[in-house]
């Protein structure tokens, strides 16, 4: 059933931007490389967690109140795994924007190129999670809207749409804030918006190999088809010298491994003298009492 | 992009809310006090919102030579468009060569949008900043000698879920900005009747539409003050069960210290939110850190590992929590916590 009364003819153009990232939650030792750094081929490609809660956002914004969602994820093909997970789940259309010249982009840079693919869509609604789990930035949402001049709301954790207004609930860190959004709009959304819809079964069978085609080829194709539009830098409008590693200000001047260490370590045994002598001891240098 | 500007002030974003300031500014002077110390220049605080002059003086007594002011009724309450419109404005105004801001629900979002609107490098959440030379080894590469840049913002994080740390620097951009992960930086000693130049400017928001109104702000009013504790117990998924928990609120009220949990804690609902110690809850680094069945995930350690004095109780003695601890006890911790508490009391 869709809440008519608030809805607008056509419904709301929503684009939801995805990432695929390394399960930076499994790094164990296997992992890591002899000189301490992060061996990322040993560690699985999965769908960023919060980008999940942004597909979902978008996904219930269409069934409530009608619409399209197009999905976007900048990456390497092999990234398309998650735009078939995306089309399984109810998005009608999804893009992947790779490109060389797109390599080494940091935060700034990645978010002009997203801007200049989501542009091509012209969206009422772009979702966005609120981080991806491998850099934890939180920033390519923000910078996302700002170079569209969208309004932005970030930490969404609910949304209903009024008209040519979303009207949503997002976590300010102290609280909660209701706030009247006038579209066009982008949200960076927070698992409190609710889980990704599992699979749906019969358009598991028709995406499952859904195929990355060069995007003129792919939207010759027609609504529904099982392919995956494939756009360059180029193709989006967007410019050599603000992609990849021209487009970066950020520089990595030196990256560590951490190597927990402790200052003086001390067993205690867990016996009644054990624990009563520790006791003592914080007694006695003022950490305690 | 903008261009290099080696000179300007250090700035601090001096966020407040229903015109009260968070510990965050203060923490963000005391690390700011220092980066301008060493590069020689004015340490400002921007302060806006709508009639906050009052707060000026509560910055001037935690280390702000400055406060750069502005009011407007727009700025009442934060609005993503309307502080980063007005920011933008200042720093093309008076240049400042190093911005700072808490990672922050706030700052988070404002800092990022101020970044991409001056075209501008941002690093997020950082842990530590300082002041060092950059060795830009591209030029190199190009045939020439490396490049030396002097007095560059290096901004240190922790990445890829906290199994590394990696330096950031934006050499070639001005201005270098950064946010600050909370409760990391230390701040300063208040120093009462501490004073420094107000300088008030124009919003600039005159014709800017801000497409956001603000309906309704509920505020969480917590009684949980991790933060400000001396002495901290928390507990992870090896605590076993919510009624276990107990356990631990009865060991802190022994100590007079406060109640914390791991993710896994909070996940299984052994605790409350507000109580997540580590890279997506709160970084603490009281005097006393007891860690009572948590194995010692890096991204737990991040928030932690700088306590002076650790103790780890587990039944695992090979968790990595024991690596970080001053103090380890191999065993169970129903059995362990209670001796704790008769030792003490006795």
């Amino acid at each position: 059933m869709k809440e008519n009364n608030k809805c607008r003819e056509g419904g709301y153009n929503c684009v939801v931007c995805i990432k695929q990232v390394p399960d930076t939650k499994k790094v164990t030792g296997e992992a890591m490389k002899a000189d301490g750094t992060i061996n990322r081929a040993a560690l699985p490609a999965i769908f960023n967690p919060e980008d999940r809660n942004a597909l979902e956002a978008a996904l219930s914004v269409k069934e409530r109140y009608g619409g399209t969602v197009t999905a976007i994820a900048m990456g390497l093909p092999a990234a398309c795994e998650i735009l078939r997970e995306a089309l399984m789940c109810g998005a009608d259309k999804a893009y992947l924007v790779t490109d060389r010249k797109a390599a080494g982009s940091d935060t700034l840079a990645t978010s002009y190129i997203l801007s200049c693919a989501v542009k091509r869509f012209k969206p009422d609604l772009v979702f966005c999670g609120r981080q991806a789990i491998d850099g934890d930035t939180a920033q390519t949402g923000p910078q996302i809207a700002e170079k569209l001049d969208y309004a932005a709301v970030t930490y969404l954790e609910k949304i209903d749409m009024d008209g040519d207004y979303a009207v949503v609930t997002r976590d300010i860190g102290t609280g909660v804030e209701t706030d009247k959004v006038k579209l066009p709009a982008l949200f960076t959304v927070t698992e409190k918006a609710g889980e990704l819809r599992p699979f749906n079964v019969r358009r598991v069978m028709k995406y499952k190999d859904a195929e990355l085609k060069g995007v003129a080829e792919a939207e010759a194709a027609g609504d529904g088809a099982a392919v995956i539009g494939q756009l360059s830098c180029d193709d989006i409008g967007a410019v050599t010298e603000r992609c990849g590693f021209a487009g970066s200000p950020t520089n990595v001047a030196k990256i560590v491994s951490v190597v927990l260490a402790g200052g003086d370590y001390k067993e205690v045994p867990p016996t009644d003298e054990g624990i009563a002598g520790l006791v003592a001891e914080l007694v006695a240098d003022h950490t305690i009492g | 992009m903008s261009e290099n500007l080696n000179r300007g002030e250090v700035w601090v974003f001096a966020e407040q809310e229903d015109g009260k300031l968070s510990d965050v500014p203060r923490e963000l002077l005391g690390k700011g006090r220092e980066l301008a110390d060493t590069l020689g220049v004015k340490l400002a605080a921007v302060l806006m919102g709508d009639k906050v002059e009052c707060l000026a003086k509560e910055l001037f007594e935690a280390g702000a030579d400055k406060v750069h002011l502005v009011e407007d009724s727009e700025l009442k309450v934060f609005r993503g468009k309307a502080y980063r419109h007005a920011f933008v404005e200042l720093i093309k105004e008076c240049q400042p060569q190093i911005v700072i801001f808490g990672a922050t629900h706030m700052g988070r979002d404002l800092a990022p949008a101020v970044a991409s609107a001056l075209g501008c490098g941002l690093t997020a959440d950082c842990t530590d900043l300082q002041i060092g030379d950059y060795t830009d080894k591209k030029c190199a590469c190009q045939g020439g000698e490396p490049k030396v840049v002097k007095n560059v913002l290096q901004q240190i994080r922790p990445a890829f879920g906290g199994n590394i740390i990696a330096t950031i620097v934006n050499p070639y951009n001005w201005p270098q900005m950064a946010t600050v992960r909370e409760g990391v930086m230390k701040p300063l000693e208040v120093v009462p009747g501490r004073t420094g130049e107000l300088v008030k400017h124009d919003s600039k928001l005159a014709g800017v539409e801000i497409p956001v109104e603000v309906l309704e702000i509920v505020r969480r009013h917590s009684s949980i003050n991790l933060k400000g504790s001396r002495i901290i117990v928390a507990g992870g998924a090896g605590v076993g069960s919510k009624e276990n928990f107990k356990l631990l609120h009865d060991l802190a009220d022994a100590l007079g210290g406060a109640v914390g949990g791991s993710r896994a804690a909070v996940d299984l609902g052994y605790c409350e939110h507000e109580r997540q110690i580590g890279q997506t809850g709160v970084t603490v680094r009281p005097a006393l850190f007891i860690s009572c069945g948590i194995s010692g995930a890096v991204q737990h350690l991040a928030g932690m590992q700088d306590s002076a004095k650790i103790i780890a109780i587990n039944t695992d003695k090979d968790a990595p929590i024991f690596k970080v601890a001053h103090y380890g006890i191999v065993g169970d911790l129903n059995v362990v916590i209670p001796k704790m508490i008769k030792a003490i009391k006795g």
